[in-house]
């Protein structure tokens, strides 16, 4: 086993620039929480099957497990701490999670919440078996799925129509 | 993970170049690669990220049939409203596959290089033994827990399934892989396991895929791909098939048929002898579920995936008789 030199990136992540030095092999998952302390953004199965790192890359939903942080150099992260608004104003989704009680340990939350964000924006939650199956990604070990999908609904009919109504 | 060394690629002659280097491997989406880098089954030394190359990920569908990038995501062709009106089989196979998130990083290039999901491959450390890890050492599966295996174009070396849904929409459309300037029929792109099971595809050392083109025709147009799983979603094929119909002015009389199967076989599996057997033939359910019991002709099973053997025949009859119901 060879050892590789650490290379200099630079990540975009809710929108402040960070610069750190990483073995190649470090995925996005790893830098967002040894190396920036972004621990919101949980570890699963590290495998790609469970859905808790999902995060936001330039604005689509995506797994930091299997993404190498040198990937994701030049291109916007979004991560669950991003969400909120500056002044701590929660996102309508993350408001619809508590809401609806939509978790019991919440481990799994973070990156239900990511997934369902970007559920909504896709226009993939138009029932509830749509919903289903486009956030069958995320998996939750305590079984929350039907408040989860009671969540996804209520944020979506939300969103939509605060955009009417800004319309 | 075995750590590596990191090169971004920043036009395709370079990415080619990288990738003949000895332990270099292409990474595109990563949900293969990182994957199994993690298993433990591949360890590139070099890493050749080609998702920062401009202009590989591009749609176009016109009379003559889609060229599709090959860095173009899943979910970008799943919902490419011409895919879906002229190439439906290949958008349901796209949606009904992994998951939202697998789908916005997995590329239509990456997704042909795939590699199979059979456990004992996937797991090095309690099972050395794997003709396609190891050429020579065994296979761990024969013998061993068999639910999700292969029973057509295995060998005494090799039973793992080919997991891709995909793939099993485009051999029936006889889609096209371009490695630059070569062409390779998609049919032929995958390699039997026979002796060689650690070799899958047609491309070489040095060859990167640039796009996949799909021919048009009035078959593609009216398809489907059905897949048969143990739970709803987000699980690979039980058992699949992708299914396109013509019918002559009649609307009753099969004209042209394309059938192909997956989740049951070592690579997308055309079903030439059902097509033979129904084109000519009236759309009628009897003479269509005996014709498809000719997809499975020379199966082999290997005990706990024998259900296969019955399972896909019916997968293959419900989607070309779906296929006519909208007649």
């Amino acid at each position: 086993m060879t050892s590789k030199t650490r290379i200099p990136i630079q990540l975009q992540i809710n929108g402040h620039l960070h610069e750190l030095e990483v073995e190649p092999r470090v995925t996005l998952l790893d830098a967002l929480r040894d190396h920036l302390g972004l621990t919101g953004t949980k570890k699963g199965c590290d495998q790609g099957q469970c859905g808790a790192c999902t995060v936001h890359i330039d604005g689509q939903r995506v797994l930091a497990c299997l993404t190498l942080a040198a990937q994701a150099e030049g291109r916007a992260i979004t991560s669950i701490e991003g969400l909120a608004d500056g002044d701590g104003t929660l996102h309508a989704v993350q408001a619809a999670f508590l809401e609806q009680d939509a978790f019991q340990c919440g481990y799994c939350t973070p990156g239900q919440i990511l997934s369902a964000v970007a559920c909504i924006r896709e226009g993939h939650a138009g029932s509830d078996d749509e919903i289903r199956e486009y956030m069958a990604g995320n998996l939750c070990r305590c079984g929350a799925y039907p408040h989860i999908v009671a969540a996804v609904r209520q944020a979506a009919l939300e969103i939509a129509s605060s955009m009417e109504t800004a319309s | 993970m075995r750590d590596f060394s990191y090169l971004r690629a920043n036009s395709i002659d370079a990415a080619r170049q990288a990738a003949a280097l000895p332990g270099a491997m292409l990474l595109a989406g990563g949900t293969t690669l990182i994957d199994l880098a993690k298993c433990g089954v591949t360890e590139p030394e070099i890493v050749v990220d080609i998702t920062h190359l401009k202009g590989l990920d591009g749609i176009t569908v016109d009379d003559r049939g889609a060229m599709i990038g090959a860095l173009a995501r899943m979910s970008s062709v799943a919902d490419h409203a011409e895919i879906k009106s002229r190439f439906p089989a290949v958008s349901d196979a796209l949606w009904q596959a992994a998951s939202a998130q697998l789908r916005n990083m997995a590329t239509i290039g990456g997704n042909l290089m795939q590699r199979t999901r059979c456990p004992y491959f996937r797991d090095p450390a309690n099972f050395p033994a794997c003709n396609k890890r190891t050429p020579g050492s065994g296979c761990s599966a024969i013998g061993g827990v068999t639910r999700g295996h292969a029973v057509l174009g295995t060998s005494e070396a090799c039973i793992a399934t080919y997991p891709g849904d995909l793939a099993t929409a485009l051999v029936a459309f006889d889609a096209i892989v371009h490695l630059g300037d070569r062409q390779v029929a998609v049919d032929d792109f995958f390699l039997l396991p026979g002796a060689t099971p650690e070799r899958e595809h047609a491309i070489e050392p040095g060859e990167m895929i640039t796009a996949i083109s799909i021919p048009a025709s009035a078959a593609a147009g009216r398809s489907t791909y059905l897949k048969v799983r143990d739970r709803q979603s987000y699980e690979f094929a039980a058992a699949s098939a992708a299914v396109g119909i013509e019918f002559e002015a009649d609307g009753r009389t099969i004209r042209d048929l394309r059938v192909a199967l997956g989740g049951v076989a070592t690579k997308p599996w055309r079903a030439r002898a059902v097509e033979e057997a129904l084109k000519g033939k009236l759309l009628e359910p009897d003479t269509v579920r005996r014709a498809s019991l000719l997809a499975i002709e020379g199966a082999v099973d290997h005990g706990a995936n024998h259900y296969k053997i019955e399972l896909a025949p019916r997968v293959v009859a419900r989607a070309i008789l779906k296929m006519g119901e909208t007649a």
